[in-house]
């Protein structure tokens, strides 16, 4: 069976997957897998179908057409509640916070999810010593446990970000998908961030990084691998060496070199 | 601190009977009703973030089943009828709640506001079992099986029952602090916040909401119950839409943002209401003035005022 194979090792697996809108196809025929190990950038020009590929790949969106699985299971359109139980954590673009909760309330979110206490009615969750010792230790990575009960939204924009990937990571997932994880955030915070990610993705056992990324700059630093789309299709799978000394792929990618493959060049 | 003012709330209403006339007293028994109701509702509402229009639906439930309970099928323990009545309610929730809880925001006050209507319209219609506009009386139940026969209604109402009232205002209130306090209530708070980052951490915000909903018909039966024996009478107005507002002012009245806002709410919300009746005819359009201004200045209501307050007092 040639098809076994590619189930043990690939975690994330698209094939052959098309999603349209009406008459517009945002992605048309995506074949592409992401294994252990791996930290697989999704690039692209705006309108290349990065945004639909995150949520078919989260499970939100049904695929027209094609397969999607996870660890081997169909994930097609389950939903993000399933697929947070089976495993795929994600990041958002845009930060998504809970305003109004504190730092470890937002982490214990998560965690109490995760570890199936949710149906808990009667028990204090600010007593269970294993939730607060788990969400003290995710804060820990991100540091913010000198914040634990500080409000979300009094956060900085740097530390709204890191709430919101720490909260991802408090699922223990296999893989993290992370949506542009330094948007909105100064160039100069951007290279701890990501730092700060893949210690703590390593720490927490994520088996894979999926990264959609615009900042040429962190994909080349960063990526064991980089998949480049063009209208819905997959224009180029390279690791970044052979895909950075391309200059007509990068052109149709950014229209720019970037700055650090520029200098390696 | 926070269990000291509970003490003494709850101390000061214990003897308040022995202080004022009976007529002020039988004026705490709805508030204890809507207490009880509005610890449930909020639940929904200020934890969930859900409004609902339509909740006086579950308190006539409650006085309903009450009234038939007692008057048709000759039960007498108020222990039975309350259970009976808010499992009722329960039981009419769950339609409710499922074809409700898929909608947020507008579309879900709407939703349960159709439901309110829907229900007071078959007490109105049915008239051979809801009595139509006159409803159904509601018997004297007993207390733990006591039924106090040598008590006039007043009495009965204003002792025994008084205290019963003020007992279960206060189980019922720290069996819904535990609930808030719960791995359960933090996630119903994360629903509130953002629903879609809920459910990729794992939330399963329909489920959820949807025991908050029923755990909201249930303690507002409870409060419905209270209400029904206070004034030996099924209303259909109880169902009205406008007694579902009714539930929504007294909230925000009292702050929808804080754990005892509600209850601040239904006693500073009975008590204005009585004396404006008394002043003055044009007691409603007094009520939507407080409401405006609360809403406009200040909008975390009663509570954020005594919070306000007390921090003053702290710092000085």
């Amino acid at each position: 069976m040639g098809q076994g194979e590619t189930l043990v090792t690939a975690l994330v697996e698209t094939v052959d997957v098309a999603k349209a809108y009406g008459d517009f196809v945002a992605l048309d025929g995506l074949s592409l897998s992401v294994s252990e190990g791996e930290l697989v950038s999704i690039v692209g020009p705006n309108g290349a179908g990065k945004t639909t590929l995150v949520n078919v790949l989260t499970g939100l969106l049904r695929p027209t057409r094609g397969i999607v699985r996870f660890k081997g299971d169909d994930i097609a359109g389950i939903g993000p509640v399933r697929l947070a139980e089976r495993g795929m954590a994600r990041a958002f673009q845009l930060v998504h916070i809970f305003p109004a909760l504190t730092v470890a309330e937002t982490i214990g979110v998560a965690v109490v999810s995760q570890s199936g206490k949710g149906l808990r009615l009667f028990r204090s969750v600010r007593r269970d010593a294993h939730v607060m010792q788990r969400v003290r230790g995710v804060a820990a990575i991100f540091g913010l446990e000198g914040k634990l009960d500080t409000q979300a939204r009094l956060l900085s924009q740097g530390e709204k970000k890191l709430l919101d990937i720490a909260s991802a990571f408090a699922l223990a997932p296999d893989v993290i998908l992370l949506d542009e994880p330094t948007s909105g955030v100064s160039s100069a915070d951007k290279h701890g961030i990501m730092r700060t990610l893949i210690e703590a993705a390593h720490r927490a056992g994520v088996k894979a990084i999926i990264l959609v990324e615009h900042d040429m700059d962190l994909v080349a630093e960063y990526s064991s691998r980089i998949v480049a789309l063009q209208a819905g299709k997959v224009l180029a799978d390279r690791p970044p060496a052979a895909f950075f000394s391309d200059p007509a792929l990068i052109a149709a990618v950014v229209g720019k070199m970037p700055v650090k493959a520029a200098k390696a060049a | 601190m926070r269990i000291a003012a509970v003490i003494a709330a709850l101390a000061a209403l214990a003897v308040l009977p022995q202080l004022i006339s009976p007529y002020y007293v039988t004026l705490v028994l709805p508030a204890f009703a809507y207490g009880i109701a509005l610890l449930g509702f909020n639940l929904l509402f200020g934890y969930t973030g859900l409004l609902s229009f339509g909740h006086a639906l579950f308190v006539a439930v409650g006085a309903y089943s009450a009234a038939v309970l007692t008057a048709k099928l000759g039960v007498k323990s108020l222990e039975a009828i309350m259970l009976v009545s808010a499992l009722a309610a329960v039981l009419v929730a769950i339609p409710v709640g499922l074809l409700s809880v898929r909608y947020v925001r507008i579309f879900f006050g709407i939703l349960t506001l159709a439901f309110g209507m829907l229900f007071h319209s078959f007490l109105f219609k049915f008239y051979n079992l809801t009595g139509g506009d006159t409803g159904l009386r509601v018997l004297r139940p007993s207390l733990f099986g006591f039924a106090f026969p040598n008590l006039d209604k007043t009495s009965f109402l204003v002792g025994p029952f008084y205290y019963y009232c003020l007992g279960l205002l206060a189980v019922m209130g720290l069996v819904m602090w535990r609930v808030v306090g719960s791995p359960f209530g933090l996630q119903l708070t994360a629903i509130r916040e953002n629903r879609r980052k809920a459910e990729y951490l794992g939330v399963r915000a329909r489920l959820f909401c949807m025991i908050a909903f029923a755990i909201s018909a249930f303690y507002c039966a409870i409060g419905g119950v209270i209400l029904a024996v206070n004034t030996g009478q099924a209303d259909p107005d109880l169902a009205y839409w406008t007694h579902s507002g009714e539930l929504v002012f007294m909230t925000v009245l009292g702050g929808f943002a804080h754990f005892f806002g509600p209850l601040v709410g239904a006693f500073a919300y009975v008590f204005l209401k009585s004396q404006l009746m008394s002043v003055t005819e044009y007691w409603r359009f007094v009520m939507g003035a407080i409401l405006v201004v609360i809403v406009v200045v200040l909008p975390r209501g009663l509570i954020g005022i005594a919070h306000d307050a007390w921090a003053k007092v702290k710092r000085s």
